[in-house]
């Protein structure tokens, strides 16, 4: 598993009227293979999970991925941790899905056909290989997400971080994303109001007010979580 | 869903021209028509266009639908032209017009977007002495492929919106929302770049 730490990170989102504090100091490591982020909205815990990756800088601290420092490292970190969005539309640019983890190996397989045959093979190990040729537009939310996930696996990254991966999923469509999430070999870190999928993970962290406030065992993380709500 | 921005897999002899060789003819075809005067030349355009449009087999449903989309703008212009400038320049503008999308929409519905990609990439590749990244450039060109009929569906759902809210009448409440929405897709996409390492 990968080494995901935070050394004292604390970010700042500047507004129009001057900086506001959106996760205070914060020391955590994070080595299992699945864990769980839970909070209310605007906790903070989005933020957190974004640091992971770089997509939010630390505004003071250090962010460490297997000793890489997603500021200094940004290429680097991102081959190694995927992050998957709470919206897929926003996720996949491409118009078919096999253009779109096409686009994700690009780098990879600078031939073309190559780059194709290696895509079907992606979309095939996720279920996907009869969409292959579909506007992504034309697929179910569902279908979305799992086309999302798909395409920022396609490069074998060591960590997967997803946003709120079902929030706007029906019931099935979540079961079969969960599933395929916890069935992952990638180091997981789970974003999620649904607190049945953060009790299936080996590590809870809840956030309140931009701080890791309980951090344990799930179970007991969700039931503090359960009484402070 | 507008047809531009949109491949449709197919066998026709455009199918299987180079993307290369497509997106020189769209930028050839792009000055004659503007550059050449009078409505005779966009006239001949549009007939050039359509003989194209179905030579690809994308399907006359799937035509009216990308040319529905520019109706309101095509008759708006039209009206103003011919308004300003005489009936033979409206009608020169609105063929000129129409002929580009028509061929646009050919490009794109008879080529994958990564083929565009990588031969916009071939062709900006030389500028890497003067420091253009050209997979960037490729990349900023599929992105604004795919732009057009994303932002097609932000209208079309910003539309419902304000019909949903009886306001549907009012521009503020179609067009406020729309860019909004685009300028917030716009960097969501961004972001979803930079996570998944493409603009790296």
């Amino acid at each position: 598993m990968s080494r995901l730490e935070l050394r004292d990170v604390t970010v700042a989102l500047p507004t129009a009227e001057g900086e506001v504090p959106v996760l205070g100091s914060t020391t955590l490591t994070l080595t299992e293979q699945r864990v769980a982020l839970v909070g209310a909205n605007g906790s903070g815990k989005s933020t957190l999970a974004r640091l992971l990756n770089g997509l939010v800088t630390a505004t003071s601290g250090q962010v460490l991925v297997d000793d890489l420092d997603p500021a200094r490292d940004g290429p680097a970190v991102r081959r190694k941790v995927a992050f998957c969005f709470t919206d897929p539309a926003a996720q996949l640019v491409m118009p078919t899905v096999v253009e779109d983890v096409a686009l994700s190996l690009r780098r990879r397989h600078r031939d073309k056909a190559e780059r194709r045959v290696a895509a079907r093979e992606v979309l095939d190990r996720f279920g996907l290989a009869d969409l292959a040729d579909r506007s992504v537009h034309a697929l179910s939310g569902g279908q979305r997400q799992l086309l999302a996930i798909a395409g920022v696996l396609a490069t074998d990254p060591d960590v997967l971080v997803a946003d709120e991966p079902t929030t706007l999923l029906d019931l099935r469509n979540t079961r079969a994303i969960a599933d395929l999430l916890f069935s992952l070999p990638q180091q997981l870190v789970l974003v999620t109001h649904d607190l049945d999928l953060a009790l299936r993970c080996d590590r809870a962290l809840l956030v309140d007010g931009g701080r890791v406030v309980a951090d344990g065992p799930p179970a007991e993380v969700v039931d503090t979580y359960r009484s402070r709500a | 869903m507008s047809l531009l921005g949109l491949y449709r897999p197919g066998r026709s002899w455009l199918h299987r021209l180079p993307a290369g060789a497509k997106l020189l003819g769209l930028l050839v075809a792009s000055i004659v028509v503007v550059a050449l005067p009078g409505p005779a030349s966009g006239v001949a355009a549009l007939v050039v266009a359509l003989v194209l449009v179905v030579g690809s087999g994308t399907g006359l449903r799937l035509l009216l639908r990308t040319v529905r989309g520019l109706l309101v703008v095509v008759v708006l212009m039209a009206a103003y032209t011919t308004w300003q400038q005489g009936w033979e320049r409206a009608v020169e503008l609105t063929t000129d017009l129409v002929a580009l999308v028509l061929l646009a929409t050919v490009l794109t519905a008879t080529t994958p977007v990564d083929e565009v990609l990588d031969a916009v990439t071939r062709a900006v590749r030389p500028l890497r002495r003067v420091g253009i990244d050209p997979e960037r450039v490729g990349l900023a060109f599929a992105l604004v492929l795919r732009a057009v009929p994303t932002t097609l569906d932000l209208a079309r759902q910003t539309g419902d919106a304000a019909r949903a809210r009886g306001m549907e009448r009012d521009p503020r409440a179609r067009l406020v929302p729309l860019v909004v929405r685009s300028v917030a897709h716009a960097r969501a996409t961004g972001e979803a770049l930079d996570a998944r390492g493409i603009a790296d």
